[in-house]
């Protein structure tokens, strides 16, 4: 469903500020593939995520969804085949307007907007229904304005708002990072619902050990811009925190304090 | 008491000019100084042309269009050139100076003894006061429902969507650098029909009569919204209108009242300061409250 080819990104070359961000990095996720993906602060892993959603272009390597090379294709064009869930609760939805707009937007994603009326009461039963599966009391709550919610709410309604195209890429990045543990968690579980129950292809970052080994199917852990571990299947299910911390001492030759990666 | 119908006239037909600052300013969040350009363009064209001997309502129509070419203009060098919104929109204001008077061929042209679109509708009222109301009353009444059904289509949502957060647009498949043109098209659009109306109600267009609308559009919006609230899109634009109204009287009155109409720009400006600083200085002054609780 995606591959990468050895692509490699580098952010303000030649400056001071120079940050080699991936170093050749390839991927492959076959179709229904729940990746999560783990690493230490400035391992790549955002920079894999805007890499992949065409935020920037990278400087080499090549990209395709579905076997349609989209490399040069910018952000807007790809949001066709990919829904995105973003770290900050805002930065998915339009604050300022109300759910069933947001939500009516979220419907079209990829398809060119028309001059026809953006909301009908069919559709609003639709969304009421929709809202009823998060199981968050929204489904009353149509005409509120999404500024309005919760960050929870928030990041709740934009995974909604993410697959409900059905995308063939679901893009998740680290977004429960900014919610308490007990939203975060309910957020969690409704990630497995949706992403489980319609066994989407996702590729999911997260900063927490524990949850990128009790979700999704295969694991993958970043160490300086290129993968360094890739554990899937059974193997995958068996691995546990001190497990993940001996492989990377074995594969990076350094050591890793469970901290620096629960915490950054 | 006769100033009364005249005021609110001039209020509705600057209202025009108003809900095209509010589509960029509050819906597109960004402030558009080609409104300062696109004002007087329309004017100048619509005056040109009705001079030229064309009717009244096709002249406005062209207006129109040379208006959202403005837009269209300040539209790509921030979106393509990534020139930043404010520059780009001063870029075009400055270069629709001279072509203002190359369209008019001097810097002022008189509509005297000629056909405008208040003298069409004479029939409607011996008072030209109450033709100028009535026509005015009705143009912005279309332009409203208009502007409420475009706002409520599908490229309207993603338009006003661009505003709020652009990140998320994109993430659904929108492409902003569209959105954020198409909303200066219609913003200059809306303004240039303003210019040309004004000038047909004032009897001449002037290279001159651009300056400072963009301080008067921000004023009518800030004060429409302040008075009469922002609940709905709807009501945003019904508050837009009566603020352009409000904002007439205001302006009468202080001239009643004895400020010299050479300080007009002064007390708008400074109108304007006051009303966008009030929300912050509101802020500090609850901040040293709770402190003095604490």
């Amino acid at each position: 469903m995606l591959r990468i080819e050895n692509i490699a990104k580098t952010f303000n070359p030649g400056t001071i500020t120079e940050k080699v961000a991936l170093t050749g990095l390839s991927l492959h996720l076959a179709p229904g593939e729940f990746v999560t993906v783990i690493g230490g602060n400035g391992a790549g892993k955002s920079t894999l995520m805007n890499s992949i959603a065409g935020t920037f272009f990278v400087d080499r390597g090549k990209i395709f969804i579905d076997g349609e090379d989209i490399t040069r294709w910018p952000e807007y064009r790809r949001a066709k085949y990919i829904g995105r869930v973003f770290q900050d609760p805002m930065m998915g939805t339009a604050a300022g307007m109300m759910i069933e707009e947001n939500l009516a937007i979220a419907e079209r994603r990829g398809r060119r907007p028309t001059l026809a009326w953006s909301s009908s009461e069919e559709k609003r039963q639709e969304y009421r229904e929709l809202l009823l599966s998060l199981g968050l009391g929204l489904e009353d709550r149509l005409e509120s304005k999404v500024g309005l919610l919760s960050g929870g709410q928030r990041q709740a309604l934009t995974l909604l708002m993410a697959t409900m195209a059905s995308p063939k890429l679901l893009l998740l990045d680290e977004h429960t990072a900014a919610l308490d543990p007990k939203t975060a968690a309910q957020v969690l579980r409704i990630t497995k619902t949706i992403v489980e129950g319609r066994n989407l292809t996702t590729l999911m970052i997260t900063h927490n050990m524990r949850d990128a080994l009790a979700l999704g199917n295969r694991l993958i852990m970043m160490y300086e811009g290129r993968i360094l571990i890739d554990v899937a299947g059974e193997e995958k299910k068996r691995l546990t925190v001190p497990d993940l911390l001996k492989m990377f001492e074995q594969a990076a030759g350094s050591e890793m304090t469970s901290d620096s990666l629960l915490l950054s | 008491m006769d100033l009364i119908i005249p005021t609110i006239s001039q209020g509705l037909l600057w209202s025009v000019l108003a809900i095209g600052v509010y589509l960029t300013f509050r819906v597109l969040d960004v402030a558009d100084l080609t409104v300062e350009g696109s004002f007087p363009l329309g004017a100048a064209v619509a005056a040109s042309l009705l001079v030229a001997g064309w009717s009244p309502i096709p002249a406005i129509f062209v207006a129109c269009f040379a208006g959202m070419l403005s837009g269209v203009v300040t539209g790509i060098l921030t979106t393509k050139f990534k020139i930043p919104a404010l520059l780009s929109g001063i870029l075009t204001m400055i270069a629709l100076y001279s072509v203002n008077l190359r369209v008019m061929g001097k810097a002022n042209l008189p509509l005297l003894r000629i056909d405008t679109l208040f003298t069409q509708f004479g029939w409607i009222s011996e008072d030209p006061q109450m033709v100028v109301f009535a026509v005015g009353l009705f143009v912005v009444l279309l332009i409203g429902v208009l502007c409420y059904w475009f706002f409520g289509t599908e490229i309207g949502a993603a338009i006003r969507a661009t505003g709020f957060n652009p990140n998320m647009i994109r993430a659904n498949g929108v492409n902003t650098d569209v959105t954020i043109i198409l909303g200066l098209l219609l913003s200059n659009g809306l303004v240039a029909v303003s210019g040309a109306l004004v000038a047909q109600s004032n009897g001449f267009a002037d290279v001159g009569m651009g300056v400072g609308t963009i301080v008067i559009g921000l004023a009518s919006v800030i004060i429409g919204e302040v008075l009469f609230g922002t609940a709905s899109f709807w009501r945003c634009l019904i508050s837009v209108v009566l603020g352009s109204v409000v904002y007439r009287i205001v302006i009468a009155v202080v001239l009643q009242m004895g400020m010299p109409p050479n300080d007009l720009k002064l007390f708008t400006a400074i109108l304007v300061a006051a009303a966008l600083a009030l929300p912050l200085l509101q802020g500090k002054v609850k901040e040293r409250r709770r402190r003095a609780v604490d």
